[in-house]
Formats: C-alpha cells, sequence, structure tokens
C-alpha cells in the first residue's frame, strides 16, 4: 500500500492491521509520534489524517491508505513554526515534554475547526493526558495560539 | 560534545582541552555528599574528580552540558544557569546538552563518578550540583580573563566579565569569550577560582524558559522510546500478574510462528523476598518489529500459579492494616508522656485516613535498548539514576562495570519509577540471551501492573489540647507496607523509616508526642513516588489539623501558626535535614494566606482550604478553591501557593514545578487508586486508572515565592504534598464533607 506522510510518499507491504502508530515509528521513522497507552485514551498518538486529530495507536495503517497523514514532524511550515507550536514555547507549557506533541497535534486540528474556542470548547476538546501537569499552561498557549493564528498577537 | 577530547589523567587539578576552537574546561568539584545518592550504587567520593563541561565557540555560541537527567523537572536549563551565571555568560547564547553517564574506577578500586554525581531524585538535582556548577563556571571565566590580560598585558583584578565581553576598564579595551576561547585553552586553569556574591548574581535568581522547548514542539526530542542502534530488534514481555507468581506451563509454539518473531526468551523472577533486579518472571517476544513482538506476546500461552499472595485484594489489605491497628505496634518516636497527656487533656480528638496504592504512570512506558556482546555492553533508555542500571546490569551478567556504556535520554516522566533499573536488566538479558540489541517496551498495562507503587496504608491520629488550648499531646499511628523492604540487611524494625518521619511537624513542637508504625504484609512491589510518603503524612496531619480546628471552634491557619511559633532552627534528620524551621513554614502559610484570599467568606457550596509542609529543604502552603455542585461535582478554579526554596535558580522553574505537582496532587487526590484482586493488580491502562484532563485542572494556579537567600532546595517534589489537605479542607468549608480516605472518587456524590 502506499502511505502520504508529511507530503511524502511511503511504500508498504508489511502487516495491514499494524496501527499506524507504530508503522510511523519502526517503519516509517516519525518518532515525534509517541506511544502512551495503546487503547486511544492519552492522546500521545495523536496525528492528522486528512487534517483531523486522530490516535493512531488503535488504528490499523491499512485504514490511513489514501489519507493525507501529518505527524509533528510535519505540522511546522519548513522553519516557521505552525502558531501552536509558537504558543507552547511562548508560554513554555512543556514540562517532560513527552505527550506534547500530541497535545500539539489535537489542538492544531481543534483550532481549524474553531479559530476561536472558549475555556469550555477546550475543555470538551481537549481529552489528551498530560502526566506532568502543564494543563494550565497548556490554556494560556491555546489562547495565544488561536490569537497568533487570527494574528492579533 | 562532538569529540571534544575531555579526559581528566590526575584528580583535583584542573584540565583543559582545546579542540577546534573549542575550550572545554573540566573542574573539579567539592565533595558532594548525600546520603539518597547511595541508590544509585556509586559510593560517596570525596574529592573526587569531576566536571562539568563548558564549550565556548569562536561565533560566540557557549553549549553548556547538564549532567542529570531531564524529565521535566527543568535541569536541563536550570543547572546550566549555575554554570554561565558564573561565566558571565549571555544565556541567549547558551545551547544545552545532556552529559553522558561518565564513571571512572578510583585508586581504591571503587566505581565512582568521573566528573560529578549524575542522578536525578530526591528534589537534589539544584542542591547537589550547586557548588560544583559555580566552580565550574568560575574557572572557566577566570580562563578567559586570563586570556585577555595576557593579550592586553593587563592586570587579570582590572578586568570585567558581563555577557560574554571582558573590559578593561583603564585601557578602554574589550574583546569577547569566543575571540580569546583558543588562547583561554592555551593556559594553566587555577586550582580556585572566586565565586560571585549573591548580590552580583544577573542571570540565577531571573526567569528562564526552558532551553529545549522547540526540540519538543517540533517532535524532535529523543526520549528512550527513539534511541536505536543498529541492527536492533524489538521486545516486549509477558510478566507474571501475580505477586511472586512463577509459570507452571509455558507454550511459546504459536508465538514463535508469528511472523517477524525472532525468539522466545525467558528473565528469571527475582528471589522470593529478595531484591528486585527485576519486577517479575516473564518471557520476551524478540522481533523484528513492535508490533510483530505484541502479537507474539498475545499468542504465548502461558499458565501462572497465582503465588504466595493469591488471597490478597485491595479489601483484604485494608482489613489487614485496620487489625494491625487494633494491636500494639513499633513506636518509633516517644516524646513525653503521651498517656499523661492525653489523661490531663481537656479536648481529645481522633481520626483515621486511608491511603491507596498510587502508580507513577510516566507517560513514556518503561523501555530500554541494551546491546550485549562479548567484551562490552550498550544501554540506552530513560532512567533517572542510569548509574544504578550500569550496576544493575554488571551484577546480573557478571561484568565489569567499566565495560558497560550506558547513555542517558530525555525522560518521558519519572515520579520516581525510574530509580529503579528493573527495564534495563531485564533488557540486557534479553539482548544477552539473542546476542543482537534489543529495545525492550513495556506497554501500558506492563507498565501499571509491574509498578513500584506508593505504599498503601492506614493511618490512626489522635491528637489532645490542655485547658489552656494548647496541643499537648500528639499521635501518628500507621500501618502500611513500607517501601523499604526485600533489601539485603535491613530488618523489618527499620521498615517504618521509609514511612514515617521522625521530625515531621508537629514533632518538636508538641510536648508528648508517639509515632507507632505496624509493618503490614503484601505482595504489591513498593517504590519512591514523588516525594514519597510525604504525600500520605502531609494529607493526614494537614487534614485533621483541619479537623481539630474546627472541632474546637478555631481557625485553621490560626491553629497551624501558634503551633508552629517563630523562626528557629530544628532538628531534621529526614528528607533536607539537617534543620527544619518552623517559623518559615508559617510565613508561607502567611504569605499563601494572604494573596489567596483565605477567610474570606464563601458562597454556598464553596469552599478555601489551607495546608503546608516541608519536605526535601523546602516549604509550601497552598490555598485551594472549591466548587462543588448540587450533584457533587467538583471543580478547583483557582490555587495560590507559597514556597521558600532558600535561593531561587530559576523562578520559572519553580512555578512550573509547582504547578506540576498541584496538578499532580489534584490528579492522585480525584481518582487515582491502583486495586488489587486475587494477588495481582487489576488496574491497567489509563480508562480505569484516571488521570486528570485538562477540564479538570485549575485555570488558576499562582505561585509566589520567598527568597531570603537561603542555600538552595529542590522543586520538583514539594509542591506535591500540601494540595490533597489543602483541598479536603476546602470541601470541608464547602459542604462539610470530611475526605479521609483517597481518592475522592465519588465520595461528594453521596
Amino acid at each position: 500500500m502506499k502511505l502520504t506522510i508529511n507530503g511524502q510518499t511511503f511504500d508498504y507491504a508489511g502487516d495491514p492491521d499494524m496501527p499506524l502508530l507504530w508503522y510511523l515509528r519502526d517503519e516509517a521513522g516519525f518518532k515525534g509520534v509517541k506511544f502512551g497507552c495503546g487503547i486511544a485514551q492519552c492522546g500521545a498518538c495523536t496525528v492528522h489524517l486528512n487534517g483531523r486529530a486522530t490516535r493512531s495507536c488503535v488504528l490499523p495503517v491499512s485504514a490511513a491508505e489514501g489519507a493525507d497523514i501529518t505527524t509533528i514532524e510535519g505540522l511546522a511550515d519548513g522553519e516557521t513554526l505552525h502558531p501552536v507550536q509558537e504558543a507552547w514555547i511562548e508560554e513554555d507549557v512543556a514540562q517532560c515534554g513527552y505527550c506534547q506533541a500530541g497535545q500539539i497535534m489535537a489542538f492544531a486540528a481543534l483550532l481549524e475547526e474553531n479559530p476561536n474556542p472558549t475555556d469550555e470548547d477546550i475543555d470538551s476538546g481537549l481529552t489528551n493526558i498530560c502526566r506532568c501537569g502543564t494543563y494550565t499552561r497548556m490554556r494560556k498557549a491555546i489562547h495565544r495560539a488561536a490569537a497568533l493564528r487570527r494574528g492579533e498577537a | 560534545m562532538d569529540g571534544a577530547p575531555v579526559t581528566t589523567t590526575r584528580r583535583d587539578l584542573f584540565r583543559y582541552a582545546a579542540a577546534s576552537g573549542a575550550l572545554v574546561i573540566v573542574a573539579p568539584l567539592a565533595a558532594c555528599s548525600r546520603r539518597a545518592e547511595d541508590a544509585a550504587g556509586v559510593r560517596e567520593a570525596q574529592s573526587s574528580a569531576i566536571g562539568p563541561f563548558v564549550i565556548i565557540n569562536s561565533d560566540e555560541t557557549i553549549q553548556i552540558a547538564f549532567p542529570n537527567p531531564e524529565m521535566g523537572q527543568g535541569v536541563d536549563t536550570a543547572l546550566p544557569m549555575i554554570v554561565a551565571e558564573e561565566l558571565g555568560a549571555d544565556f541567549d547564547k547558551v545551547s544545552v546538552v545532556q552529559m553522558p553517564l561518565e564513571l571512572i574506577r578510583g585508586e581504591d578500586g571503587e566505581i565512582t563518578w568521573k566528573y560529578i554525581a549524575q542522578g536525578s531524585g530526591g528534589s537534589y538535582s539544584i542542591v547537589g550540583r550547586w557548588d560544583g556548577l559555580r566552580q565550574a563556571g568560575a574557572v572557566a571565566r577566570e580562563l578567559l580573563i586570563a586570556a585577555a590580560a595576557q593579550e592586553w598585558d593587563a592586570p587579570t583584578g582590572e578586568i570585567t566579565v558581563e555577557k560574554g565581553v571582558l573590559r578593561h576598564a583603564a585601557s578602554g579595551r574589550e574583546t569577547t569569550f569566543g575571540a580569546v576561547a583558543d588562547i583561554a585553552a592555551t593556559l594553566t586553569p587555577p586550582t580556585e577560582a572566586p565565586l560571585k556574591p549573591r548580590e552580583e548574581f544577573s542571570l540565577i535568581g531571573t526567569p528562564q524558559k526552558m532551553k529545549n522547548a522547540r526540540a519538543i514542539v517540533t517532535g524532535e526530542a529523543i526520549y528512550g522510546i527513539d534511541a536505536e542502534v543498529p541492527g536492533m530488534t524489538h521486545a516486549v514481555m509477558a510478566r507474571c500478574p501475580y505477586f511472586d507468581g512463577t509459570a507452571l506451563r509455558v507454550d511459546d509454539s504459536a508465538a514463535r510462528a508469528v511472523p517477524g518473531v525472532i525468539d522466545v526468551v525467558k528473565v528469571d523472577r527475582p528471589p522470593h523476598g529478595g531484591p528486585y533486579d527485576v519486577q517479575a518472571e516473564g518471557y520476551a517476544v524478540v522481533a523484528e518489529n513492535t508490533w510483530a513482538a505484541m502479537k507474539g506476546r498475545e499468542a504465548l500461552n502461558i499458565e501462572w500459579d497465582h503465588g504466595p499472595f493469591a488471597d490478597e485484594s485491595t479489601a483484604s489489605f485494608k482489613a489487614h492494616c485496620e487489625e494491625l491497628l487494633q494491636g500494639e505496634g513499633q513506636i518509633v518516636r516517644n516524646d513525653g508522656d503521651l498517656a499523661g497527656a492525653f489523661a490531663n487533656a481537656a479536648t481529645t480528638h481522633e481520626a483515621y485516613y486511608w491511603q491507596p496504592y498510587v502508580s507513577h504512570a510516566p507517560l513514556e512506558p518503561q523501555n530500554c535498548v541494551a546491546d550485549v556482546r562479548d567484551d562490552e555492553i550498550y544501554i540506552i533508555g530513560p532512567m533517572q539514576f542510569p548509574s544504578s542500571a550500569n550496576r544493575a546490569v554488571a551484577a546480573k551478567l557478571g561484568r565489569d562495570r567499566l565495560s558497560i556504556k550506558v547513555d542517558i535520554t530525555r525522560l518521558g516522566g519519572g515520579f520516581g519509577r525510574r530509580l529503579s533499573s528493573d527495564y534495563a536488566v531485564e533488557a540486557a538479558v534479553i539482548s544477552d540471551a539473542v546476542r543482537r540489541p534489543v529495545k525492550l517496551l513495556w506497554t501500558r498495562e506492563d507498565d501499571m501492573r509491574h509498578d513500584f507503587y506508593r505504599p498503601s496504608g492506614m493511618h490512626h491520629l489522635r491528637a489532645c489540647f490542655d485547658a489552656n488550648g494548647d496541643m499537648t499531646g500528639w499521635a501518628h499511628r500507621l500501618a502500611s507496607a513500607s517501601k523499604y523492604y526485600r533489601r539485603p540487611n535491613l530488618p523489618e524494625t527499620e521498615y517504618w523509616k521509609a514511612e514515617l518521619y521522625q521530625d515531621d511537624f508537629p514533632a518538636q513542637l508538641v510536648d508528648n508526642l508517639q509515632m507507632e508504625y505496624f509493618s503490614a504484609k503484601s505482595g504489591a512491589p513498593r517504590g519512591s513516588w514523588r516525594a514519597p510518603a510525604h504525600t500520605a503524612n502531609a494529607f493526614v496531619v494537614q487534614s485533621f489539623l483541619d479537623e481539630i480546628a474546627h472541632e474546637r471552634g478555631e481557625d485553621p491557619l490560626a491553629l497551624r501558626l501558634r503551633i508552629l511559633g517563630d523562626s528557629r532552627d530544628l532538628t531534621y534528620e529526614n528528607h533536607g535535614g539537617p534543620t527544619f524551621n518552623p517559623g518559615r513554614l508559617a510565613a508561607v502559610l502567611r504569605l499563601a494566606a494572604d494573596r489567596g484570599g483565605y477567610g474570606a467568606p464563601m458562597a454556598p457550596g464553596r469552599g478555601r482550604g489551607i495546608a503546608a509542609h516541608f519536605t526535601f529543604g523546602g516549604y509550601v502552603a497552598q490555598v485551594v478553591d472549591v466548587e462543588i455542585g448540587d450533584d457533587g461535582t467538583l471543580r478547583v478554579p483557582r490555587v495560590v501557593a507559597a514556597v521558600d526554596v532558600g535561593t531561587v535558580v530559576n523562578p520559572n522553574g519553580i512555578a512550573a514545578q509547582l504547578e506540576s505537582g498541584v496538578n499532580d496532587g489534584l490528579s492522585t487526590a480525584l481518582r487515582l487508586a491502583i486495586s488489587v484482586e486475587g494477588g495481582r493488580v487489576i488496574t491497567g491502562n489509563f480508562n480505569t486508572y484516571q488521570l486528570m484532563r485538562i477540564a479538570e485542572a485549575p485555570p488558576e494556579i499562582e505561585t509566589h515565592i520567598i527568597d531570603n537567600g537561603d542555600p538552595p532546595a529542590g522543586m520538583g517534589e514539594m509542591g506535591l504534598p500540601p494540595l490533597a489537605a489543602a483541598l479536603a479542607n476546602a470541601i470541608f468549608q464547602a459542604n462539610g464533607k470530611r475526605i479521609r480516605e483517597l481518592p475522592i472518587d465519588d465520595q461528594l456524590r453521596a
């Protein structure tokens, strides 16, 4: 099968049941995509499938055939970071950082659908786990990212 | 360090090396003394040779190596700040790099640190590296000054340094670090360099953002799980789910038939009752990729016996603790005459509290790469004490420790779990068997069911007051399964030391005080969990104080303050000793109360609670606001904290760790417990171990810092212990419900 990841095309002839997460990490080398739970609970493995935030640990690689897959490695535009990445740096969100790629991918997708999220939208739309507890800064960064994206900051 | 020749041949001398325009400085550091570093298996070295690195490039960029593993606690920025301060560097031009683990064999034949201690734990990175890293930075600065002095034929004493620029005011000349670095590299380093007085600090104490933020948000940061070596295979293991159990029958034929599976390897269990070199007996499926290894594991057919703890459950363990508390335990502290105080008391107070087992659950599950060869071993993985992994692998495979190279990655969380090296030992055993490099991956279920849990236990608290209203008696009785067990030469009479800290508040503040311990039996492995027993004890003690105050009709803050009294040093032999100053605890209580609006009238269903604790040399008080809906829904809109950890290196890092402690404490108090049934842990993933998500996290957390210039303490752990008590005290104010068992779970819905 052919897979399109961050604009590159990959050929894969292995087990079609392999979760997309493990394909991305072991086969295609996109290690920014993280393994946290394997049951779509924590969101560390979040990637974009045709722009939609998707937990890749439970999705068979075959289900991603033909889709545009974006990983954290493909979120920035070259050296220009995505507003969410920018805001994450500005608010100094990360601690261990392990969940943050998934958090950023989840929120970047949410922002496409809802450019001006309220706190309630954040509460219901973002369910990724951060074990370090960076949520308080994350919320600030989310609002900052929304403002950046609207060209306000 | 780009192959720069950093070598030491003799101790106690400064060394230098010039490499392609780079100045590398290796400085000896004062001896680091710390009991907890015994855990690393590296003997304490007096005056050992050591050295953090400084590389100055001709383009004025500077690279500073941080020696301790980074797991989110911010040492990758704070430790280089200490070096950069003394160096006089422009911190904006500093990049940071993890220093690899460096061990040497000392003159007495023992393995010791080559440059500096390299473990992360016990909130000790700042405390332990403070003197040495300052000296390293100062030596580098003196060399650069000497180089400029030589260039200008000026006295070194007349040259000043600021943000990477050297100046000689008398002649009006100036130059940069980069311009003189190559000359500095040829000079003989001074044997001692003067340190800046605190008043001259211009970097330490200023808020700095994390240096590695960009690598994290772009997915480029390398964690253990991302490490690779050529020819690497992948392994997952089926471990015996039953405490100390073993396999009765193993059929691996189906597993071996899974495409991509290379081999199945047995890893022996640790000896019954003996130290854990690994966690449990297990069978590793080695495969070409992770997924094949997982499928292979599913195809394993293993019948396990249920082990010596087959009848243990959460309920049975609780009943066991309750029963123990009916009897008499080991009196581990006995001040004054407790019975007499109670006999003469005007009022008495009593309560029981329960703490469950909790799991570390770092978001990056355990993993490790091992490449075992005939004459050398390479290990890379996420470890708080990579030197422990070196020692443990050496012991397991009978190798010389210096033939084992251990590299440090960033850690996807630690929380104490990665003080243990069991996963490194497993990886080494597997690689040794298959003679190929192996990356061992634990799944989430493996991680949660084979943790070293924060001990569970039941606490019985009693206090009494005399007719004057003074607290005259305090008794803390605890039945728990200690984390100090299965250790060589450690009798059960010592188990209490990890669970009751004999100098903890209110010891020495009340004349008649007893601490009594009951060593409960449990098969669940136990270990150090962020702020270990302080999390349990601060909840219990600070909640009970609140109960007492309400029963007495006294304000809970006022009660604390009058027990604490004025500033003075008391003996403190536990974490963060040797002294504890109750006046500093009172000061953070007052500050948090003031900034948090403590004592203001609250609307129905709202509460504001306060608690404080001293941990690892740090003093933290927290004011927690709660709103409780009619249906019992709990919301925490705001937490205000005051922190005194002495001299602050990075206030931004202090705030981050405080926020982390608050959110960790809240998450744990709300819903976290490990359940045991039939001699095994049944909680296995985040669907049943429900870590808090953003919706429940306080949108506002304020950190107020007191910095009186006392010696620095760390900040990794002390943000956590007061939280659960301040929360419970707020809940009581909001709706009159007293939380005596954690987690809170659905107790508010009753």
